[in-house]
């Protein structure tokens, strides 16, 4: 599996570290009801299909990259910079 | 029919033409008492102790594949009672004991061999480490023996011990640890809940869940809808699809998780071996293959295959430790999906939806719990009530931060 990085192009799957899903985006503030942590922590979509997930350049640019793939087929349709969404 | 040396050299005789299906290959019927979903080893068990234990035999196993294709057939056979928590501990611990009356049970040979687990340990803070572990196998009526480098080398000679980055310090030997034919538990299970009763239904996909006013009422499936009052779901890595028919989001992320075996050898590996420095372990099967794999590929996938770094790892590791298998050629790889859970232990519950219960969450290490999964689940299903080993299994406690974190890793899916 290779990751195209939109700062240093396509790399092998080995200069990247897997975080998880979408969700480590959406942190809830810190007296948000236990309920929405349980969510954040803890409950996924998991799908068989398209998802997104964060992936960390280590590496490579110490980015961290939200990576648009299908976790059936392993093919990866988009990578984009978290820094760049939350701007 | 049964199966006994007797027979076996009977039938030799008479040309072996007296051997029958070892299970029906029913029609589904319009209704259930209990239907379960999935024909793994979790699935499996849990019909044949429904109809054993309980009397509970008007039961359906829904299986979308075959019998034995999931995971229950993909992995590598460890079977072992060596948990720390009190909750895992407990629980694994009966699934030993059930392994130990398991072929004179199932009248079916799973070929279980309590050859020795020893997991090694390579500095002072991982030896104290499982010191405390072993203490704890040890209160729970286990058995575990601390092993100094000599003694692993009385036990493993052929490992390298002079590793300058990696030297062996000793092993913790788990004598009641050690393997069993995986096919052979699904279809020694399936046979005896058959017996008993239950119907095995086959390429039978359930495609929805029907819940009236908040009661489970039956299941939709790629053979009709089949009405039934309760309703398990034990279907591993697919645990996120199936519950999301009946509306719920699980704290589950699926990942593949790959295994590798060699031609066959003359026997050369006589216990389980597990590396503590990167992720390896290792068994011979009686075939003569070397049996071993490592960690997830780490990244959620459904894909029942894995990608290269794993396999480079894997066989790294194998060589630091034993340099001697270098020689064997690897024949075959593959991979099967994990249901990976926050805290790395599994969940045995019901759910908000009255009449329908929840088996999953079991990680990579849910083969040896087969037995006592079935037992505990068929419990839950008959009485309303969880298992005493299996209480901590709870669908809330992520929520309640009543976490089983075997491993100390987090609440990281993909790190237990
Ligand atoms: C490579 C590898 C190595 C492993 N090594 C070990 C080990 O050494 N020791 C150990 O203890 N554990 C090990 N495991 C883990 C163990 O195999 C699993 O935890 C366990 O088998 C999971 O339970 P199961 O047998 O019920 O799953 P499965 O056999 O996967 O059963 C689930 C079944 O549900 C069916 N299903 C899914 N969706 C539907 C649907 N909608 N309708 C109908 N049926 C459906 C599937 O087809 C499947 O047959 C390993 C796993 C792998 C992949
Ligand atoms: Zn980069």
């Amino acid at each position: 599996m290779r990751l195209r990085c939109p700062l240093c192009g396509e790399r092998d799957r080995r200069e990247f570290y897997y975080y998880g899903a979408e969700d480590y985006l959406h942190r809830p503030a810190a007296d948000a009801a236990l309920a929405e942590w349980d969510a954040y922590l803890h409950l996924r979509d998991n799908p068989a299909g398209v998802t997104r997930d964060l992936w960390y350049h280590e590496a490579g640019c110490s980015q961290w990259l939200l990576v648009t793939r299908n976790t059936v087929t392993h093919e990866i349709s988009g990578v984009e910079l978290v820094a760049e969404r939350k701007a | 029919m049964r199966y006994s040396g007797l027979r076996v050299i009977t039938e030799g005789l008479f040309g072996n033409r007296g051997w029958t299906p070892a299970w029906r290959e029913p029609s589904p019927k319009a209704e259930y008492d209990v239907v379960i979903i999935g024909g793994g080893g979790h699935g499996l068990s849990t019909a044949y102790y429904l109809a054993k234990n309980h009397g509970i035999t008007n039961v359906a196993v829904l299986e979308k594949g075959y019998l034995g294709g999931g995971n229950v057939g993909r992995n590598t056979t460890i079977v072992r009672a060596n948990y720390f928590l009190p909750g895992n501990s407990e629980f694994y611990s009966h699934s030993l004991k059930l392994w130990e009356g398991l072929e004179a049970e199932l009248n079916y040979n799973v070929m279980h061999s309590q050859r020795g687990l020893i997991n090694l340990f390579h500095s002072d803070g991982q030896r104290d480490a499982f010191v405390r572990r072993g203490n704890a196998m040890i209160n729970q009526g286990d058995d575990a023996i601390l092993l100094d480098r000599e003694g692993v080398r009385e036990h493993l000679p052929y490992l390298d011990f002079d590793n300058t980055r990696f030297p062996i310090y000793g092993g913790l030997l788990h004598p009641r640890g050690g393997s069993a034919r995986h096919d052979a538990v699904a279809w020694g299970y399936a046979r005896g809940a058959d017996k008993r009763g239950v119907d095995l239904i086959q390429n039978c996909e359930v495609t929805g869940i029907d819940i009236e006013n908040g009661v489970v009422k039956g299941v939709q499936t790629t053979r009709g809808a089949i009405r039934a009052k309760k309703v398990g779901i034990v279907v591993a890595g697919r645990s996120s699809q199936v519950a999301a028919m009946a509306g719920m989001r699980l704290p589950i992320e699926s990942h593949v998780l790959q295994a590798f075996v060699t031609e066959g050898l003359k026997p050369v590996i006589n216990h389980v071996v597990s590396f503590g420095m990167g992720h390896f372990y290792i068994s011979q099967s009686d075939k003569g293959g070397l049996v071993f794999g490592g960690d997830l590929d780490f990244y959620a996938s459904y894909a029942a295959r894995g990608n290269l770094p794993m396999v480079e790892h894997v066989m790294e590791a194998g060589m630091t430790l034993m340099p001697m298998i270098g020689r064997a050629k690897v024949l075959r790889s593959w991979g099967g999906i994990m249901d990976m859970s926050p805290d790395g232990s599994p969940i045995i519950d019901r759910t908000h939806v009255e009449g329908l219960y929840l088996n999953c969450g079991w990680n990579y290490g849910g083969f040896k719990a087969v037995p006592a999964s079935g037992w505990c689940m068929a419990h839950l299903m008959a009485t309303d009530q969880p298992h005493e080993v299996a209480r901590k299994f709870r669908l809330d406690r992520f929520a309640t931060g009543h976490l089983l974190d075997e491993e100390g890793t987090g609440s990281q899916h993909n790190l237990h």
